[in-house]
């Protein structure tokens, strides 16, 4: 009980100290303001980073190699730049020897216009699949079919339209049965997919799928092909990886002492080297806002001696009165930490505004574990730098305190 | 039992390479119910006695008993709470807190002896009113006169019933005609069985009191009792004044 008015005592002497001293009390905080703004927002920032780029990773399925010319992350360019094509060729062999796999999509990708009348959207992803790419990229359906085998092998101008261009071609219309034009090909719409979003490596929803036979035959000549290799979960992935980089050796003629000349990605290998540049800009921006929280402690720890000296002669007349040590400790601790506090929220209400004005941009959210951190962090500043002075004062000699003028 | 017993006590401070006696083997005894004034000059080693007594310090040397108990050995926090129980401190400057109300000025040594709000706010409208501030309780200090921010000084001095009311020179910031009004508070509280300790430099002050032990060069050089025919027209005054209000002490409105 006794603990407990001391406690609202302290606090309504805190308070009414900062009151004093608003402009005094708002000018020491705005190192904390600028901490916690900073952190806020680079908290917001990442972990909207890092959920787009899950979303996007989780089109790619975790149970999935991709079998590349190109490495996703690393690669040295001047080696890597002369590597053959992956062919389809290449692609069907592997298909034909692999025992570890669920289905082997193939899948290029080229650009160009189509239109339906007189609508007409330019430079569209065109991606040529074969019947297990929407498997394995785990496309859903909000309309119509994939294409079948039948489809891919017969050559048959069908084609799958993404969310976004569907939407732009037939906006008040079904397109299902349409005949479409890719590249001046007339193709039927047999189906649309549901939206997938993600932004980081391309607009899927902005593609039209075609039969890759069909791709090969009117528009790109030897693609460069990306073979997706489905395994029976993330659990096979290693195993399969073995197998597919024997046979890819095989068919492509590799002496022993010849080094892949193509690549076997995966998601969770992208994933790892984002984490990576994530926890390195996450570093530098907890090193900025520590210094500038180092530099907010030291202001507040600053004015907190001023505030002690100036009240010397109230300290003294308090214990005078019967407080304790620990009633003074209290009273300044809370000055301190209600300073870093208001900091704190004035941080915070510089960067929500900003979050908003990031979002447009960029997906960035201001979620509520970084203002718990930020809030955590203000007020532990206040409690560390306000220790020192606090400790001062709870410890004055009341006949000298009261002696003070 | 004593109140006050105080045997050979010795205060040294160090100055420098020396160090300075300010209390030589100063013995001391104050009854429960004395009103009684410590003089002597500035340097005597008056204030040093007197912060010993309010256990606001410790003696370097010698033994203090306060109500039986002994107060030399007690730490800051045992020195705190003693404070808080036994003594009513009045300054000369009156140490208010500029900032609060009369009541909260009042109320702080309750609350540092943990007493409830409600219990806390009766408390101290009723030493408020005790003194003569009944209708100032919501002013803050600045709205009030000298002699009325001494009353509150009392009335705080007052509110945790202490065994010992300890003033240092009480009326050194005030007129004469005020500080007469304060020492007829005390003589009243006198009257009323506390226990009063007046420090000062005035022999006009001490002789309002019944006992004046002189202070000088850190030892008692005298210990009178003052019989009511020495205590001097100022007195007389004050008891003239007394008189007219015999139930509590005038307001004191309208003074500089």
């Amino acid at each position: 009980m006794k603990l407990r008015r001391e406690l609202s005592e302290s606090v309504r002497i805190s308070w009414a100290a900062i009151g004093e001293n608003k402009l005094r009390a708002a000018l020491t905080t705005l190192g904390i303001v600028i901490g916690v703004a900073t952190v806020s927002l680079m908290g917001s920032a990442i972990a909207g980073l890092k959920r787009t780029f899950e979303d996007s990773l989780s089109l790619m399925g975790t149970d999935v190699l991709f079998v590349e010319k190109f490495d996703w992350i690393s690669g040295d360019w001047r080696e890597t730049r002369n590597r053959r094509n992956i062919t389809l060729r290449n692609a069907r062999r592997l298909k034909e020897e692999l025992t570890l796999a669920l289905a082997v999509s193939v899948e290029s990708k080229s650009q160009g216009d189509v239109s339906y009348e007189e609508r007409s959207a330019s430079s569209v992803s065109i991606t040529g699949g074969n019947e297990s790419t929407s498997l394995v990229r785990g496309f859903l359906l909000s309309a119509g079919r994939y294409f079948t085998k039948a489809d891919v092998d017969g050559l048959r101008p069908v084609c799958v339209l993404g969310f976004s261009l569907a939407e732009k071609l037939f906006p008040y219309s079904n397109p299902l049965g349409r005949r479409i034009k890719i590249r001046g090909k007339k193709f039927e719409v047999v189906g649309v997919l549901e939206k997938l979003g993600g932004f980081l490596f391309e607009d899927v929803d902005n593609q039209v799928i075609v039969p890759i036979t069909c791709l090969v035959a009117d528009m790109v000549w030897n693609p460069n092909v990306s073979i997706g290799v489905k395994t029976a979960g993330a659990g096979h992935l290693e195993d399969a990886r073995i197998e597919t980089r024997g046979i890819m050796r095989k068919i492509r003629r590799l002496a022993p002492n010849q080094k892949d000349d193509f690549a076997i990605n995966q998601q969770s290998a992208l994933m790892e080297e984002f984490l990576k540049t994530g926890g390195a800009i996450a570093a530098g921006g907890l090193l900025i806002t520590g210094l500038s929280l180092l530099v907010g402690g030291i202001g507040i720890m600053n004015v907190m001696f001023v505030s002690v000296l100036e009240r010397t002669r109230e300290i003294g007349l308090r214990k005078a009165l019967g407080a304790r040590r620990r009633t003074i400790l209290i009273q300044f601790l809370l000055e301190a930490v209600f300073i870093c506090l208001f900091g704190g929220l004035l941080g915070l209400a510089l960067a929500w505004p900003a979050a908003l004005l990031l979002q447009q941009a960029f997906p960035a959210t201001l979620a509520w574990p970084v203002v718990l951190a930020a809030l955590t962090v203000s007020i532990l500043t206040g409690l560390i730098s306000g220790y020192l002075p606090a400790h001062r004062a709870a410890k004055l000699n009341p006949v000298d305190a009261l002696r003070q003028e | 039992m004593s109140l006050i017993e105080g045997k050979r006590l010795s205060k040294v401070y160090p100055m420098g390479e020396e160090t300075v006696h300010a209390l030589r083997d100063v013995s001391l005894t104050i009854e429960r119910g004395e009103y009684a004034a410590i003089m002597g000059p500035s340097g005597s080693g008056k204030s040093t006695l007197m912060n010993l007594l309010g256990c606001l310090d410790s003696p370097s040397d010698g033994e203090f008993r306060l109500n039986g108990v002994e107060v030399g050995e007690m730490d800051d926090n045992e020195l705190a709470d003693i404070r808080n129980r036994e003594i009513g401190f009045v300054f000369q400057t009156f140490n208010l807190l500029a900032r609060a109300t009369a009541l909260r000025n009042v109320e702080l040594p309750l609350i540092y002896a943990g007493m409830a709000g409600k219990a806390r706010r009766q408390r101290a409208l009723e030493v408020l009113a005790q003194v003569g501030l009944g209708d100032r309780v919501a002013h803050k200090p600045n709205e009030l006169s000298g002699g009325q921010r001494q009353r509150v000084a009392i009335a705080r001095a007052l509110v945790n019933r202490p065994s010992l009311i300890l003033a240092d020179e009480p009326t050194g910031n005030l007129d004469s005609k005020t500080g007469i009004e304060i020492m007829a508070l005390f003589e009243e509280l006198s009257r009323q069985g506390n226990t009063i300790l007046v420090v000062t430099h005035e022999e006009e002050i001490a002789r309002y009191a019944r006992r004046v032990i002189r202070i000088r060069d850190g030892a008692i050089a005298g210990d009178e009792v003052i019989w009511p025919g020495k205590r001097g027209q100022a007195v007389d005054r004050m008891e003239r004044w007394l008189s007219k209000l015999p139930d509590s002490p005038a307001p004191t409105e309208g003074e500089g």
